[in-house]
């Protein structure tokens, strides 16, 4: 064994704080994520070239499952309270305020009326449980039978900014989205988004072109 | 450097051999990197999950005699979306439409209708001599699915069709897709 050692500087970094300053991040970041409430369905949305981003806030989402059942959703806590008690007295649903709180923290949500407070006197994992019929839909407005158009109404009285937003499933059958965008349109709601994944721009097309060739002034 | 010290177990008493203490130091930077790229990750894929959208804009309830008669015959192109992605597609207004009058495509990228569409609009440039824009009127039928109608409308972005409409298929048209899908 070397007796001789060469003198040397202590290099030794302490890392705790590195370490400290690490978690303190991870912690952070792990606080600030929200949290989504459970999905009912899983949605694959179709692909398009658009880049335009949804934005965050105001927006009102109309799910379509891929066997054509609907589902409403809307973001903010307290206007979807506001929209389920002005349902409730409209309607007559007999929902109690704990019920009222239960849909407030919920999410996107398919049942009819009539099933509405049985539904939601359910314990949340039983609630997850059940497959959700979907909101009926008619092809007029105005009319009992399409109650998405009631609850297009109502959220559109209490937040005039609200944007529409449709998410729908690759396989979703043509006639349903159609009644639901017949719905958005008799309400004068005309500007509506489609969630789509991004997919390139397939070469040699004028979107394309107009990405990648820069625009030259004559 | 960031350091762990562990102690070698001691070894058992009835081997009889000399206990050795190991003393192993484990340098921790690559956790600590780890851990930071870890953060870097995951802070720009929350970011990144923004769900894109396209945007549609519905036009008023215009009368549909005084739409058509707006579109010149030689301008419009109706694509017709029929089940399990097949397009079919007539040229100019047909009053009266005969399966002779239709012909079938695809949405492939090659050969399918974005070669009929940008071959439409370079005749229609030529007929009316660069005045009037092609004006593609598109019906999807009640077997096509949403990804088919979301598929044309982002063919009309892909290939920069600036006149588009989408409105109900006719029951003649209907019955024409379905005598094709079902004939060939």
């Amino acid at each position: 064994m070397p007796k001789v050692k060469l003198p040397r500087k202590s290099t030794h970094v302490d890392m705790t704080a590195m370490c400290d300053v690490a978690f303190l991040l991870l912690t952070f970041f792990m606080l600030t994520t929200k949290f989504k409430p459970v999905e009912p369905i899983a949605v694959v949305t179709p692909s398009s070239i658009s880049t335009k981003l949804l934005p965050e806030t105001n927006i009102a989402t109309i799910e379509i499952s891929k066997d054509g059942r609907v589902f409403f959703d809307m973001d903010n806590k307290s206007r979807r309270m506001q929209l389920i008690q002005a349902l409730n007295g409209s309607f007559h649903l007999g929902l109690t305020s704990d019920e009222m709180v239960d849909y407030a923290i919920a999410g996107s949500l398919g049942i009819p009326f009539n099933q509405l407070k049985n539904y939601l006197n359910l314990p949340v994992d039983q609630q997850k449980s059940i497959i959700q019929p979907g909101i009926p839909i008619d092809t007029a407005i105005n009319v009992p039978t399409n109650e998405l158009d009631q609850w297009v109404k109502y959220a559109f009285n209490i937040n005039p900014e609200l944007d529409w937003v449709i998410k729908a499933d690759d396989n979703t059958r043509y006639p349903v989205v159609k009644e639901v965008m017949n719905t958005l349109e008799e309400n004068n709601h005309r500007k509506i988004h489609l969630i789509t994944s991004l997919e390139k721009i397939p070469p040699g097309t004028v979107a394309w072109k107009e990405q990648n060739v820069p625009v030259k002034k004559k | 450097m960031a350091e762990m010290e562990v102690k070698g177990g001691e070894s058992s008493r009835h081997s009889g051999t000399r206990s050795k203490k190991l003393s192993t130091r484990i340098d921790l930077t690559p956790m600590v990197d780890l851990g930071f790229l870890l953060i870097t990750f995951f802070m720009l894929t929350t970011t990144l999950q923004k769900p894109k959208t396209m945007n549609l804009y519905l036009p008023k309830k215009v009368q549909d005699q005084k739409l058509e008669m707006k579109i010149q015959d030689k301008q419009a192109l109706t694509v017709l979306l029929g089940s399990n992605n097949q397009v079919f597609y007539y040229e100019g207004l047909k009053p009266t439409l005969t399966e002779a009058d239709i012909k079938a495509t695809t949405f492939a990228n090659n050969g399918g209708i974005r070669d009929e569409l940008l071959d439409k609009w370079k005749r229609v440039i030529q007929d009316t001599g660069g005045q009037d824009s092609m004006m593609v009127i598109i019906k999807p039928s009640n077997q096509s699915t949403y990804q088919n109608m979301v598929a044309i409308l982002d063919e009309m972005n892909i290939d920069g069709v600036q006149k588009y409409a989408l409105t109900d298929i006719s029951p003649v048209e209907n019955d024409l897709i379905k005598k094709m899908e079902s004939g060939h």
